[in-house]
């Protein structure tokens, strides 16, 4: 090993191969049968429960369990598909602290949920790993649907519109369906190829072409799709990175948080990926926690989150946070970059403290500098490349709550529409719904 | 540290917790561990008659039931008496009691029904120095089929016939096992009080099976494709036992017999209860059988604590307590009127009180759309269930009306103690007016 920790600047191969191994390996393994029926136990079976009102989804949480309880987790991962269809992927990624297992009456009585997420993760990977398909298609309908965006929201409404007997195309850029379950999201939280897996298995209902390579503004227009097609979805998500808005930000290894975790995602050799030794994240959410520790994974020696407010309104959850601080990654709040110094490439970023008040955050005058080979960017994504005509609403395509937008015949779901947090659960309900919403007005 | 000596029978033990005649004292090896590990007394696994052992099956010879994280709850058995030959069981009990001469060794046996099979078999253990003999009248399974265990225990006449045998053969103390796969616990523990037993023991196994494997259609334990019925115990039988126990405890025939109480004693709490039901000593098996001999020490700490703090001085003071309060349903007092109360603050708006009120019993619960719930005093019949099934302990308590309130269901006064036999609607009141 020629390069180590303290290897000044960029540098890949700063440690060893067990390292690297160990370092992107399940965050949290699957349960085994025991530990999946000890942990079932804990769950009471609330009466009309808390869980389920807050699953995005409205999974049958109660009831899956204790079909995994009883010995069935096939039947519990049903259950669970039946309200979601990317439950595997949602099993490994969703912020359960935030949702389901932070209304778990066990979380409320003595602090400890019952771990919702990971028997999901054991029903769902029992059933996939058997490679059957648990639904069947109804008879064709004739009907044709467009689907842009190959991610959650894409994929739960080409599957939920198979279901109900349409032919569905998805259309994606990128040469990968999966979306963000496949270019986004920390690598440790779902290795083993398991986005594409997910595809795969989900593909196998039938009746879904997929075509990568073709977007919005490459090769399709939405008046094409419209003419070719009974109905469309949009599930673009949210390509555009916000800007820093400082000076020098246009220096080189000045860079997007979520291309870093994209190129790491696709890299299955974690040692050639270079890493600084000094790194700065700068935002608060998701993926700036997911960049930070995935760049101390791969070997930086400092890494620092700076995000511009308080622990308190940082979206990435405590749970996160937590992970962060337990690989080595520093926080500092209410700081925000005033400017990022260097000669040509990066080399330090300047940040002046700020003050959260009623009337807004405003700087202070006290300044502090972080040396920095790389800067990442993560102070949230935009839309872009949203169709003319498309009524917008903050920032995102505006929708009804069953994602209808001000087109008809064009309905959107996911990060790209509004209403709903930015999360895959979230995308996958939507996905679903406006795929109910489109066959009720086919039908 | 209050005092656990016993006395049971005249039969002496540091303390009232003896192993049951069953696997864990088949040998000498184990009965001397258990002796080290701290149990008052050992009842010898059941001895035949002279002659070739009895045989066992070679392959499983128990199921099992469990509770969540596999915690055993019961465990049914088609092992038989001990398949070892007599004169070596005779040698080694000899040899253990001459070591442990402060504990108490009791032979259980079983032999044929006949008088000069148990005349042979009690002049055998004459010598052994054992303190007793307690009569195995209970195993349900492959001696029962050969007229002995439980198929004598099922016939009063039997037990009563078969311990006289032994009162006129042996001057040791005799104890007479009950079997529980009957109608009418009293019956057979009054024909051995007639035969002169000293004691009862109760209860032996459970007729059962426990599991059904759903691949091979057999019952389990599974012996090359077929299974048994065999005998239950641990956890799960205990409230039988309690039953049987109490029933010979308050039945005035019986009411003098000593007991010696079985039945899923786990811990120090389990014996307390049996002696409070009026046993003067209890016998554990499946406990031992699950985490080793071990946990006698809580047994032993754990009485000892409980009766410093309730003052009392000898096991004495225990055994029998709760006898009086046992009783039969028509003398309960029907104007003993409760209702469910919730504890808001420990609440866990779980709902389970909810579905099973409302699902199941009288819809005296109410539930909010933000999941506060409360008990409609109107409509709770005071049943309880949703204490039962509420998952935090003292969350919903039951409140007793005091006399003179109104009970808002029945709007009827809460008055004095009046039991069924004087209720306007028990024909048999009405007729007696």
């Amino acid at each position: 090993m020629t390069n180590s920790q303290l290897t000044p600047g960029i540098a890949a191969g700063r440690l060893g191969a067990e390292d690297y191994a160990r370092n992107f390996d399940d965050i949290a393994p699957r349960y085994d049968g025991h530990e999946a029926r000890v942990a079932a136990d804990r769950c009471y079976f609330c009466h009309d429960a808390p869980c389920m009102t807050a699953c995005p989804t409205s999974i049958d949480i109660p009831l899956f369990i204790r079909q995994i309880a009883t010995g069935t987790p096939e039947a519990a991962a049903k259950t669970i598909f039946s309200q979601n269809i990317l439950g595997g992927m949602c099993a490994r990624v969703c912020p359960t602290e935030q949702l389901c297992e932070e209304v778990c009456v066990r979380e409320v009585a003595e602090g400890k949920p019952v771990e919702i997420g990971r028997l999901q993760r054991f029903a769902t990977d029992t059933l996939m790993e058997k490679g059957v398909h648990p639904f069947a298609r109804a008879s064709a309908t004739g009907k044709r649907i467009a689907v842009v965006g190959a991610g959650p929201a894409g994929l739960s409404a080409a599957h939920r519109l198979a279901m109900k007997g349409h032919d569905v195309t998805i259309f994606d850029p990128r040469p990968k369906a999966g979306g963000l379950n496949e270019y986004g999201i920390a690598s440790y939280k779902t290795p083993g190829g398991f986005a594409q897996a997910e595809v795969d298995w989900l593909l196998k209902i039938g009746g879904i072409a997929v075509q990568n390579g073709k977007a919005l503004g490459s090769g399709l227009t939405l008046e094409g799709l419209k003419a070719d097609h009974d109905a469309v979805v949009l599930a673009i998500g949210l390509a555009g990175v916000n800007a820093l808005r400082a000076e020098g930000e246009d220096l080189k290894n000045v860079l997007s948080a979520v291309d870093f975790i994209a190129e790491l995602r696709q890299q299955p050799d974690k040692a050639k990926l270079p890493i600084g030794r000094d790194v700065v994240v700068i935002g608060g959410g998701m993926t700036a926690v997911d960049a930070a520790v995935q760049s101390k994974l791969l070997g930086a020696e400092n890494v620092t989150i700076v995000y511009r407010r308080g622990q308190e309104r940082m979206s990435a959850s405590s749970h996160e946070q937590e992970h962060a601080a337990s690989v080595g990654v520093r926080i500092i709040h209410n700081a925000a970059p005033v400017r990022v110094v260097g000669n040509g490439a990066a080399q330090e970023v300047e940040f002046a403290y700020t003050e959260d008040s009623a009337d807004g955050l405003k700087q202070k005058d006290e300044t502090f500098r972080l040396k920095a080979d790389q800067v990442m960017k993560a102070i949230g994504q935009t839309l872009t490349g949203a169709p003319e005509g498309l009524k917008i609403e903050g920032g995102k395509i505006a929708v009804t709550g069953t994602g209808r937008t001000s087109v008809t015949g064009v309905w959107a779901a996911g990060d790209c529409a509004s209403g709903g947090e930015d999360l895959t659960v979230t995308a996958v309900a939507e996905g679903r719904d406006a795929a109910e919403d489109i066959h009720a007005s086919l039908s | 540290m209050a005092d656990l000596t016993s006395n049971f029978i005249g039969i002496k033990s540091p303390n009232p917790f003896w192993l049951a005649s069953a696997p864990p004292t088949d040998k000498e090896y184990n009965v001397r561990r258990a002796f080290e590990a701290g149990w008052g007394g050992v009842v010898w696994k059941t001895l035949g008659s002279e002659g070739p052992p009895v045989v066992n099956v070679n392959g499983p010879r128990y199921g099992v039931v469990y509770g969540a994280d596999r915690r055993v709850l019961g465990i049914n058995n088609i092992e038989l008496i001990t398949d070892r030959p007599l004169e070596v069981n005779l040698r080694e009990i000899k040899s253990v009691k001459r070591d442990y001469p402060d504990r108490a060794l009791i032979i259980s046996l079983m032999v044929p029904c006949d008088e000069e099979s148990w005349k042979d078999i009690l002049h055998r253990i004459e010598d052994t120095g054992a303190d007793g003999v307690e009569l195995n009248f209970g195993c349900p399974h492959g001696m029962a089929e050969r007229g002995m265990g439980s198929a004598v225990g099922q016939v009063p006449e039997y037990i009563e016939m078969v311990t006289r045998w032994v009162k006129q053969y042996s001057r040791m103390p005799c104890i007479v096992k009950l079997t529980p796969n009957i109608t009418d616990v009293r019956k057979p523990a009054e024909a051995a009080m007639r035969g002169g037993a000293d004691a009862v023991s109760l209860i032996n196994t459970v007729n059962s099976i426990t599991s059904v494997n759903l691949d091979s259609f057999a019952p389990e334990p599974t012996i090359d494709g077929k299974g048994s019925h065999g005998g239950y115990c641990g956890p799960a039988v205990k409230p039988i036992a309690l039953n049987m126990v109490a029933e010979i405890a308050r039945n005035a025939e019986t009411a003098r017999l000593p007991i010696s109480g079985i039945g899923g004693v786990t811990t120090w709490r389990d014996a307390a209860e049996f002696m409070a039901l009026g046993a003067g000593n209890v016998q554990v098996c499946t406990a031992a059988m699950t985490y080793g001999f071990k946990i006698v020490q809580e047994m032993i700490s754990g009485l000892s604590q409980y009766m410093d703090e309730k003052g009392f001085t000898s096991t004495a003071d225990l055994v029998g307590r709760a006898v009086p309060n046992v009783t039969d349903w028509q003398y309960l007092n029907l104007n003993y009127v409760t209702k469910a109360e919730i504890d808001q603050d420990l609440c866990i708006k779980c709902g389970r009180c909810y579905a099973a009120c409302e699902d199941t019993s009288h819809q005296a619960i109410a539930m909010s759309a933000d999941r506060v719930f409360s008990v409609k005093d109107e409509e709770c019949v005071a049943c309880n269930l949703c204490v039962d099934v509420c998952p935090v302990e003292n969350c919903i308590t039951m409140r007793e009306l005091a006399k003179g309130e109104v009970d808002a269901r029945t709007g009827k006064t809460v008055g004095d103690y009046a039991n069924w036999t004087t209720h306007p609607n028990n024909p048999a009141a009405q007729a007696a007016e």
